[in-house]
């Protein structure tokens, strides 16, 4: 019956094929326009801009001179920064995720563990670092309870939350939830039979996990760090409430830059640009091909 | 075995110290604003500031402005991928993908330097042109969430019967994107639309370089200048994401859009 609905009217159904074929285009014109203007030529320029000198003539200059010893500096902070918080997030977004699915924990567990790294991944930004502030800033509650209670003064020991350490702690907050929420399919991927399979042939849970499961898994992982890590080196909104401009990171240093021209030299601003696209996008693009990866064992 | 539920155990309750103390810390913080007493006095003058009242509102005209432009943007679209260009798809799919890549602040300072006053596209000369640049530099912030949520929802349908059942029927291109196509998704939109929502409201890079009076500038001001306020503001947010995934989870049936950006 549909195929005769299909079939019968099949020489008009050609042309009007072929016409459209032309016309297929239109409908999606309007993306590829949006696309262009708002995203690939507003980078594609800036881009450009890192190659030219003030009077718009091709210069290797910009580069050069990103070659200071503070401009390395709040890129090398900013690389440590998103290392650190993108491993420890992925290591203890994993830890979670395996308790949750693997664990033999309650069914309730999961569902709230999941909405929870939902909202947390997506709270990030001023109030994230305002609620680090009330927690862990010099008069915060934990700060204060562990003074009064402990009499450990955790300030004494070196620890600031406008620091390298207080920083990676504060960006966990939304790195381990991300974590959490790319990694629990890949585990749920994990078939019952490739386990038992193992079991029978006299594995050890040691050998099954490192000679079937993470073999599996570590695209995914690997995948995800990678994403972690370009999240945390683009972010500016928690690092900026933080610490202000006295963590000298590349995010920071941008923004000043784009407010009030502080490196004194735009076509250098578009050089720190190209540095911060050309890292974040090795990192995605190798997120991206191992997700191609990883997505074969999942199906 | 019981070993390990023990390390399960414990992983869960470390994790959940780690999420629920800075919660916890905030809101305590937010309460002490009255000295000796706990009071809402911090949410009473929070409530109470017309800059905050204008800033919300703001954010939220943009949040909604974000929502309807990048439906509109993204549903045919995604509909059209799906139904007659399918060699596209992974063309399409890249590009949603490149706001991860690219950091926000580097797109919009693409756009500073593209659509400067003296440009052919002068967006940002005059105050409703740059509310517009900015509605539509959080389409493509939200551009990820959006055509991941929509085309998920695409797919869960059989787009090619329902639009020649609804062509045999007569109907012509905007009623099947509207009434046929639209509430089909509707689900998959919705999820979207809470995502985008909880992205833009509080979103700083984009609106304070792009010096509009938004939520997330307002909040960077009186997190350098106030003591209670920002917990209390904190606190506000964290309820707004809250309420945006529980929508989502409402709505989008549990699916997670953000696990698989």
């Amino acid at each position: 019956m549909a195929q005769d609905i299909q079939t019968s009217p099949k020489p008009a159904g050609i042309s009007l094929e072929t016409s459209q074929k032309s016309w297929a285009w239109i409908g999606v014109s309007p993306f590829f326009i949006f696309a262009l203007l708002f995203l690939i030529l507003p980078t594609l320029d800036l881009m450009i801009g890192a190659f030219q000198d003030a009077q718009g003539g091709f210069t290797l200059q910009n580069l050069a001179n990103l070659n200071t010893p503070s401009i390395k500096s709040a890129y090398w902070i900013s690389l440590k920064v998103s290392v650190a918080s993108a491993l420890t997030g992925a290591l203890f977004g994993f830890l979670l995720a395996y308790a949750v699915v693997l664990g033999g924990l309650p069914q309730w567990l999961r569902p709230t563990l999941m909405t929870f790294s939902g909202v947390a991944s997506n709270f990030a930004g001023l109030p994230l670092a305002f609620a680090f502030i009330a927690t862990l800033g010099r008069v915060g509650l934990v700060t204060v309870l562990l003074r009064e209670f402990a009499g450990f003064d955790l300030y004494r020991t070196g620890f600031n939350l406008l620091s390298f350490w207080g920083l990676t702690l504060t960006y966990l907050y939304f790195q381990i939830p991300l974590m959490i929420l790319i990694i629990t399919p890949a585990l749920d991927g994990l078939k019952r039979e490739w386990r038992e399979a193992s079991e029978i042939l006299g594995a050890s849970r040691l050998q099954y996990w490192r000679h079937v499961a993470l073999p599996i898994l570590w695209p995914s992982i690997l995948g995800t760090t990678l994403l972690l890590f370009a999240n945390a080196f683009g972010a500016v909104a928690t690092a900026y409430a933080l610490t202000g401009s006295s963590l000298n990171i590349v995010t920071i240093l941008l923004y000043a830059q784009i407010r009030g021209d502080v490196l004194h030299d735009q076509n250098l601003g578009y050089a720190l640009a190209l540095g911060m696209i050309l890292i974040t996008g090795v990192s995605n693009g190798a997120y991206i091909w191992l997700r191609s990866r990883s997505e074969r064992w999942l199906r | 075995m019981n070993q390990a539920r023990i390390g399960a155990w414990i992983a869960t309750i470390l994790g959940a110290l780690y999420f629920v103390v800075p919660l916890i810390g905030t809101f305590e913080f937010s309460l002490r604003m009255r000295r000796g007493e706990y009071s809402f006095d911090a949410y009473r003058v929070v409530f109470g500031d017309p800059q905050f009242q204008a800033t919300f509102a703001y954010s939220t005209l943009q949040a909604l402005a974000t929502i309807v432009v990048g439906v509109l943007l993204v549903v045919p679209t995604a509909y059209w991928i799906q139904l007659r260009l399918p060699k596209l798809r992974p063309v399409v799919e890249f590009i949603t993908l490149m706001p991860l890549v690219i950091p926000a602040i580097v797109i919009v300072f693409g756009y500073i330097r593209l659509y400067n006053s003296s440009s052919i596209l002068p967006m940002t000369a005059s105050a409703r042109a740059t509310d517009l640049l900015l509605t539509f530099s959080y389409v493509t912030l939200a551009l990820p969430y959006m055509y991941r949520a929509v085309d998920t929802g695409l797919r869960a349908i059989d787009v090619r019967t329902l639009t020649e059942a609804a062509e045999n029927l007569g109907a012509g291109w905007p009623t099947i994107l509207f009434k046929v196509i639209l509430p089909n998704v509707r689900s998959a939109i919705l999820s979207g639309a809470f995502l985008t929502f909880a992205v833009v409201i509080g979103e700083f890079t984009m609106a304070s370089l792009l010096n509009r009076p938004a939520f997330g500038p307002y909040l960077q001001n009186i997190g350098a200048n106030r003591a209670y306020e920002p917990s209390a503001l904190a606190i506000i947010a964290f309820v707004v994401t809250w309420a945006c995934m529980g929508l989502i989870n409402v709505f989008g049936r549990g699916k997670q859009i953000k696990a698989a950006p």
